[in-house]
């Protein structure tokens, strides 16, 4: 029971890092129809920044919101400078621009920083594990969860109660009207793209001392924040929490619980190899039914 | 109208190096192919980097032949490491290739560079699928085979006196090897056995599994980037304390145990080198690396190193040749050159026949930790694939 609900935990872990990436992708894909493949690479932007700067200044204080900073303001250049020329031309032009975006910005971490990853601290406030009764769990997961949770709900506000997020939806939908009523759109869409570069810089930060951080590491969570985009339904944001949720738990669970079904069924080293491969494609399962009961995801997006 | 005096002048660049090289010997191209860019760029790098630096003290030669270094990333995409294969072999015409860092790229390359009339020194990579009845007479490695280095951990575990082991490594060719590896010396029970995914970087599920299963130790094999994850994972989840770590050498390396720091204090190693080995050749190969990169000096860059000494003495004997590939192979099985390692000779399948150490991560002289050889596990210890090989 104490490993079902630490695993649980995990999934959820996994869930609302997934989530901060899955947020990021789906609004700038909902508002501006843009399919951004870099948006990993903001990630990776986040956790340098805020690894090198936790390296520099000794504080992880300081470094978090020199990784926010850092992973917005990359965000915000790359939309003016690339992802702004790319909005009226087809989904093909964008993957190979954004694609190429990738290999520039892994570069350009390989000169800076070299390609041995980098070791950021858990700040000593939050390390160890704290007692939950029936287990004990680390600190710092806990502080990730809470995090994750907390942003998810201050999105959720913003988008659904202030007036950016108004102009957020309606730029979504109605963009000619938006644009008729005197709003600056091609603004609000660098708002949108630094907003969603911010919340991918997040989950950065927060990996950094979880994972390594290193290059390329954008691109390995990248594919399960897809998956987490497409089961949510593309442009929804309500749709990349829940989906990453779902994500985030399932892989966990059959990660850790399938080995030990199989076991009951079949010899050891079967089992695990069996449940090895099943577990890795679980969630594309997963992907593969929800499309088939709901075509557009769980919660379609209005676009 | 500034087109045809730019179009002259690279043409005379072009033609410069050409007509230079009437005079003197033409360079010998050894094509490599490693990892470089990627989680595990930098064990491609130190393999790299390793191996230029033994061309460099020899000035620009390998046993006396002038060499000349291609280097392509596969980037760990074993089809990306083809193309390059063949551009080597059928554009650049290079005979001799080197680098691969991981097994799936080394499986997609080799046996097509065999077929074309390549040959090939590997030195990292050494899958079981190459080493047994498939192993082929241009086919050389001088790191080990990748079982080996398992077999000594489960070896280091059975003197260390653990019964119950938990394992884990990545679902592929090198992380199957892992753990049959360590199932074939270990003596106790496996109480646990997980595959994890390659391009994983999150194991709290698999650290909730090995605080449930309660091992006397766990053995783990995660190359590069995952290496580090898991062991900081590890520490997060306070199983450091509680379950000790027997490991080969690729998941605790240099850079490993400097993103780890002090956490990885008491993990035990089994490798067939280290940075402190005393002899001649190894202080020599460290002395001119902290001059030249002054980084942390790993197992990759030794085998690179290695690797490339093992390529000059043979073109030494063959007169910096590389066309007739059965001189060259009667030169390079006589490995004719100071490991860094120490003892260091070919068996009948062409992998290396070498001795075995067990090391320990201890806190150094100034406080940071070190890893430290504690003593030899085994001596002159070939692998388990060679009674297959019908060389």
């Amino acid at each position: 029971m104490a490993l079902v609900l630490e695993q649980a935990l995990n999934g959820v872990q996994l869930g609302v890092m997934l989530f901060l990436l899955a947020a990021g992708l789906t609004l700038v894909f909902g508002i501006m129809g843009v399919i951004n493949l870099a948006h990993g690479s903001l990630y990776m932007v986040g956790a340098y920044a805020a690894a090198a700067a936790a390296k520099f200044t000794g504080s992880f204080l300081l470094a978090i919101p020199a990784g926010l900073a850092a992973a917005a303001l990359t965000g915000m250049v790359v939309e003016y400078v690339v992802v702004r020329k790319l909005y009226a031309r087809d989904h093909l032009d964008q993957v190979l621009a954004t694609f190429g975006l990738i290999l520039f910005f892994n570069q350009s971490i390989v000169l800076l920083f070299g390609r041995q990853p980098m070791f950021v601290q858990i700040p000593p406030a939050l390390s160890g594990a704290v007692n939950l009764g029936l287990f004990a769990y680390p600190v710092y997961r806990l502080c990730i969860i809470v995090a994750g949770l907390l942003t998810a709900g201050g999105l959720f506000w913003l988008i659904q109660r202030t007036r950016l997020g108004m102009l957020v939806r309606a730029g979504a939908t109605h963009r000619d009207v938006v644009q008729a009523l005197g709003v600056d759109i091609r603004m609000l869409y660098t708002v949108v793209f630094g907003l969603g570069a911010l919340l991918a810089g997040f989950a950065g930060l927060m990996a950094g001392p979880l994972l390594s951080v290193q290059v390329g590491m954008g691109e390995q969570i990248l594919i399960l924040t897809f998956v987490v985009v497409v089961i949510g339904g593309l442009g929804s944001v309500a749709g990349a929490f829940w989906g990453a949720l779902l994500v985030g738990v399932v892989d966990t669970s059959l990660r850790a619980f399938l080995p030990q079904i199989m076991r009951l069924m079949m010899n050891n080293s079967e089992a695990d190899a069996l449940a090895s491969g099943v577990s890795a494609m679980g969630v594309y399962l997963v992907m593969a039914i929800v499309l088939l009961v709901r075509p557009k995801g769980l919660f379609p997006g209005h676009a | 109208m500034t087109r045809f005096p730019m179009m002259a002048l690279a043409a005379a660049a072009f033609c410069a190096p050409l007509a230079g090289a009437a005079s003197v010997q033409e360079p010998l191209k050894i094509g490599m192919i490693t990892t470089l860019s990627g989680p595990g760029g930098y064990l491609g790098q130190d393999i790299r980097d390793a191996f230029n630096l033994a061309i460099e003290m020899q000035g620009g030669k390998l046993g006396g032949a002038p060499v000349q270094v291609v280097v392509e990333d596969d980037a760990l995409k074993p089809g990306q490491g083809k193309q390059i294969a063949d551009k080597f072999m059928k554009t650049d015409k290079i005979k001799l290739l080197t680098g691969i860092v991981f097994s799936n790229v080394a499986l997609a390359v080799v046996p097509d560079v065999l077929e074309d009339g390549g040959i090939y020194v590997s030195p990292n990579a050494g899958p079981s699928n190459l080493a047994g009845k498939e192993c082929n007479a241009n086919y050389y490695v001088v790191s080990w085979q990748n079982d080996s280095l398992h077999e000594s951990a489960g070896a280091n575990a059975n003197n260390l006196g653990y019964k119950k082991a938990f394992i884990l490594a990545p679902n592929y060719q090198a992380g199957k090897d892992a753990l049959e590896g360590f199932k074939r010396t270990f003596k106790g029970e496996v109480i646990g056995e997980v595959f994890t995914r390659l391009d994983q970087t999150d194991f709290a599920a698999e650290m909730a599994q090995i605080r449930n299963a309660k091992p006397d130790m766990v053995f783990q094999f995660h190359p590069g980037g995952a290496g580090i994850a898991f062991m900081r994972q590890y520490q997060q989840a306070g199983l450091l304390e509680t379950v000790p770590m027997v490991v080969p050498s690729p998941s605790m390396d240099a850079v490993t145990l400097k993103a780890i720091g002090e956490a990885a204090v008491g993990v035990n190693v089994s490798a067939q080198w280290n940075s402190d080995f005393d002899n001649a050749a190894n202080k020599a190969f460290v002395e001119a690396w902290t001059k030249k990169y002054n980084r942390p000096i790993t197992y990759y860059a030794s085998q690179g190193y290695d690797t490339a000494l093992a390529i000059g003495a043979a073109l030494k004997q063959t007169g910096g040749k590389v066309d007739d590939a059965k001189a060259f192979r009667t030169a390079m099985l006589k490995a004719d050159f100071s490991a860094t390692r120490g003892n260091f000779k070919f068996g009948k399948n062409q992998h290396p026949i070498q001795d075995w150490y067990s090391m320990k991560v201890v806190k150094g002289a100034d406080g940071a930790p070190i890893i430290k050889t504690m003593g030899k596990i085994s001596s002159d210890t070939g692998d388990f694939y060679a009674k297959d090989c019908k060389l």
